[in-house]
């Protein structure tokens, strides 16, 4: 097409990038802050973006190493980061785990089956997920700490507790993967079922190897979902050393004990490896599903 | 598979039984610790399990009992329980269900008549010996030998003492350890009485505070005062009215909405927290619509380079974990050693106060709100921009109409209905923010003179959450009643929600 290049068009390329690179510069400007912060020295140190003096003492605090105390004492870290992420990375692996176990069977029968009450269950499931959990947080509490008298596997301070009331928050995730495997020919099933496969071998050996893409992606989408989950966590781990990195990150800017500079290491201790994680479900859920919508 | 045919046949129905009555015990031990809603949950769960894996008209749904059976018990059954707490005094006054509350009043001891005894325990061979002391007569009694060991509750008897006993007494230290074991000790004396442990050197006399009638009520055995439990208040209350702790968790109607709407404690704050709500929510909206779009616009110029790069580090605020963003802004915009107000302070010579100013409070959470949130938008508007065909802009471009004219003649409209779903999801979303207000501000600074500790900064679901897991006694069953109201909140939203895809999917038509 032809554009008639007027003058104005320079300033206006000039102008663009102007306000582009002052809101990536508002973007960054936390980022590159925190990265400086933890190398000062001290919690309450102040100066320039570039740090003059650097020290390595809240990289110490963050990854849990003993250091000396004005006092001469060897102090070991209160506040422990890295059993926190050990936590995290527990509890988001196994409700990642049974969120897709759940959903992949359920998206099955929902995809390929006919049964009473399908439309009413997908619009359900469609509802379901537009109340968030926190509406439901006292009562969420409630049945865990009474379930917990009985049973302790499932009570307060247990990481399975947290990954039974995760489990419930698939409707997204079933949705998700019912609309991948209906870009999948039914054929090829039941090609295996005139073969003599029974439904379950057809979605357990046939199907299902067909859907990698779409399971690796909600896998990854449901161990961030868990990773970054706060409410949930917070009401039902109370003792330090059970909480995950969500629930206890807090701790670090409380006013009584304000550790800005250890906060500041452990941010990015944790924060790196999720921020990657995420960034690499974002591609694959891109490239995932295009190449799950070719083979249809 | 080379399982014999009769076993194979078999093997399903067996299974099938074991883990019914696995079941079965796992509902009945929940059932008797008084917690029938969960028990009767469960029991449910059981016999749906058990109906579905066995009959052969239910195949279908073998494969939906897992995943929609986890979300109807952990999200719906939640949902429709807090509905139900609402109705409730469920607090830390009211923690306990009434069997239970009951049982921990029948534990209760008092100190009766009679005298103390001084006590101390004396090696004995392999055994001990436990000598009381009268504290005021100074006659000394001895139990027979006893092994310290299972916290098993047993009476002993004790004999008047003639020769003192050999031996140091234990020290104290070693005393406090077998605490649980002592306490459990009902010592027989020779005048007829039965005293237990009362401190850690010392037993008493001690009786068994009430005893249960047969009409419900309480006898106290100390002053044969009677306690009847109130279903209204839910505490055991004495002919007097006075009521006694623990209370036990009651129906109490419709008290919590009357409250929220008619206490002048809980509905001021309330109806300021409402329309901050909304305030905050919609202003939330509008601005990261606002950016997201013309970031959306620029990064698809054509005539624009590095847009790749831009792209990528817009994105950014949305990748990293929500919970470490907030904490680093609550971190950057600290009122003495905040990074910010350094940079503003050499700047400009001033020091906002962004956490105890109401207001200022305010606008600190819609700029980090913002900066979280405008890369959504910004992601989802360049998708819809690029469905938008060229030539119309190539016709304005005949027309000489400039970028502006452009925007708000083409662009504009054509993504705007597209958009509104998302646009009234966002705004549902921030609706329950609550992840944002809790970890930034915590609703902070707050209001004064209200109920329940209630902040300016505070969202409708912070406050419930303060009002049940922080600072006020754990109300969790107005926190409830609240959240209800919340969901019919919600639900409105929803409702306009779906209308509104439903008009842009006609659009699209």
């Amino acid at each position: 097409m032809a554009i008639v290049i007027e003058k104005s068009q320079r300033w206006r390329v000039f102008a663009a990038h102007a306000f582009l690179i002052v809101l990536c510069a508002l973007v960054i400007f936390p980022l590159l802050m925190i990265i400086s912060i933890s190398l000062r020295p001290g919690n309450f140190a102040t100066g320039s973006l570039i740090p003059e003096t650097i020290s390595l003492e809240h990289w110490r605090f963050a990854l849990g190493i003993p250091s000396m105390g004005p006092d001469g004492q060897m102090i070991k870290p209160d506040l422990p980061v890295l059993l926190w992420l050990w936590n995290s990375v527990k509890v988001a692996t196994l409700s990642a785990a049974v969120a897709l176990l759940l959903s992949t069977s359920a998206a099955y029968a929902f995809a390929r089956m006919k049964f009473a009450g399908k439309k009413a269950a997908l619009v359900g499931l469609m509802l379901m997920q537009m109340f968030p959990t926190i509406l439901a947080l006292i009562a969420i509490h409630s049945i865990f700490s009474r379930l917990g008298h009985t049973f302790p596997l499932v009570g307060i301070d247990s990481p399975w507790a947290l990954v039974l009331a995760y489990s419930g928050g698939i409707s997204l995730h079933i949705w998700t993967i019912k609309g991948y495997y209906e870009t999948i020919p039914a054929e090829i099933e039941e090609a295996a079922t005139v073969d003599g496969a029974t439904p379950w071998q057809a979605f357990w050996r046939v199907l299902l190897p067909m859907a990698l893409p779409i399971l690796m992606v909600i896998f990854l989408l449901a161990f961030i979902g868990a990773v970054n989950e706060y409410p949930v966590a917070s009401v039902l781990l109370r003792s330090q050393d059970k909480l995950t990195l969500a629930a206890g990150m807090k701790q670090f800017l409380y006013a009584q004990k304000y550790l800005w500079g250890d906060f500041a290491a452990a941010s990015i201790l944790s924060g790196l490896p999720i921020t990657f994680v995420f960034i690499l479900a974002q591609r694959w859920m891109i490239s995932g599903l295009t190449s799950g919508a070719n083979k249809g | 598979m080379r399982m014999p045919q009769a076993f194979k046949r078999l093997l399903h129905p067996v299974v099938m039984i074991l883990l019914g009555l696995v079941g079965l015990y796992l509902v009945t031990l929940v059932y008797a610790t008084g917690e029938t809603l969960l028990a009767g949950v469960m029991l449910l769960t059981l016999a749906c399990f058990i109906w579905i894996y066995t009959s052969p008209k239910t195949y279908a749904y073998r494969y939906l009992f897992p995943g929609i059976g986890a979300a109807l018990i952990f999200v719906v059954f939640p949902m429709l329980y807090t509905v139900r707490i609402g109705f409730t005094n469920y607090s830390s006054k009211n923690l306990l269900t009434f069997p239970r509350a009951t049982q921990y009043l029948l534990e209760e001891t008092y100190r009766a008549e009679g005298p103390t005894y001084n006590s101390t325990l004396h090696a004995e061979g392999n055994h001990w010996r436990l000598r009381l002391e009268d504290a005021e007569g100074g006659a000394a009694f001895a139990t027979e030998p006893l092994i310290l060991g299972p916290d098993k509750p047993m009476t002993l008897r004790a004999e008047p003492l003639t020769t003192p006993l050999p031996g140091d007494p234990m020290p104290l230290q070693e005393v406090i350890s077998h605490q649980a074991f002592l306490k459990g000790l009902t010592v027989a004396m020779p005048d007829g009485g039965q005293v237990r442990m009362t401190g850690l050197r010392e037993f008493a006399p001690s009786r068994v505070q009430y005893t249960h009638n047969k009409d419900g009520s309480l006898t106290n055995n100390q002053d044969q005062g009677l306690l009847r439990p109130n279903f209204k208040t839910g505490f055991y209350e004495a002919a007097g009215g006075e009521t006694v702790d623990p209370g036990f968790q009651v129906d109490i109607g419709w008290k919590h909405y009357l409250d929220v709407f008619t206490d002048k404690g809980l509905r001021e704050p309330f109806w300021r927290i409402f329309i901050w709500t909304l305030v905050f929510s919609t202003l939330t909206v509008v601005f990261c619509t606002a950016l997201g779009m013309v970031l959306a616009v620029l990064v698809n110029w054509d005539s624009l380079r590095f847009r790749s790069v831009y792209r990528l580090l817009l994105f950014l605020p949305y990748a990293i974990p929500g919970f470490i963003s907030i904490l680093v802004f609550k971190g950057l915009f600290n009122n003495n050693m905040g990074e910010i107000n350094l940079i503003l302070g050499a700047l400009f010579g001033v020091k906002p106060t962004w956490f105890s100013d109401p207001f200022l409070a305010k606008a600190m959470i819609l700029i980090v709100n913002t900066w979280l949130g405008f890369p959504y938008m910004m992601v989802i508007c360049m998708g819809l921009i690029k469905a938008i065909p060229q030539d119309l802009y190539e016709a304005s471009a005949v027309a000489g109409a400039g970028p502006i004219t452009n925007f708000f003649q083409i662009t504009l409209p054509l993504i705007i209905k597209p958009l509104t779903p998302l646009l009234i999801s966002s705004f549902a979303f921030n609706f329950n923010n609550f992840v944002l207000i809790s970890l930034l501000t915590g609703g902070l600074p707050d209001f004064l003179n209200t109920a329940t500790p209630a902040g300016t900064t505070d969202i409708l679901v912070s406050y419930t959450y303060r009002m049940a897991f922080q600072d006020s006694g754990q109300q969790f069953g107005l926190g409830a009643a609240i959240s209800t109201l919340v969901f019919l909140m919600v639900a409105l939203i929803s409702i306009i929600q779906i209308r509104a895809t439903r008009i842009a999917q006609d659009d699209k038509r």
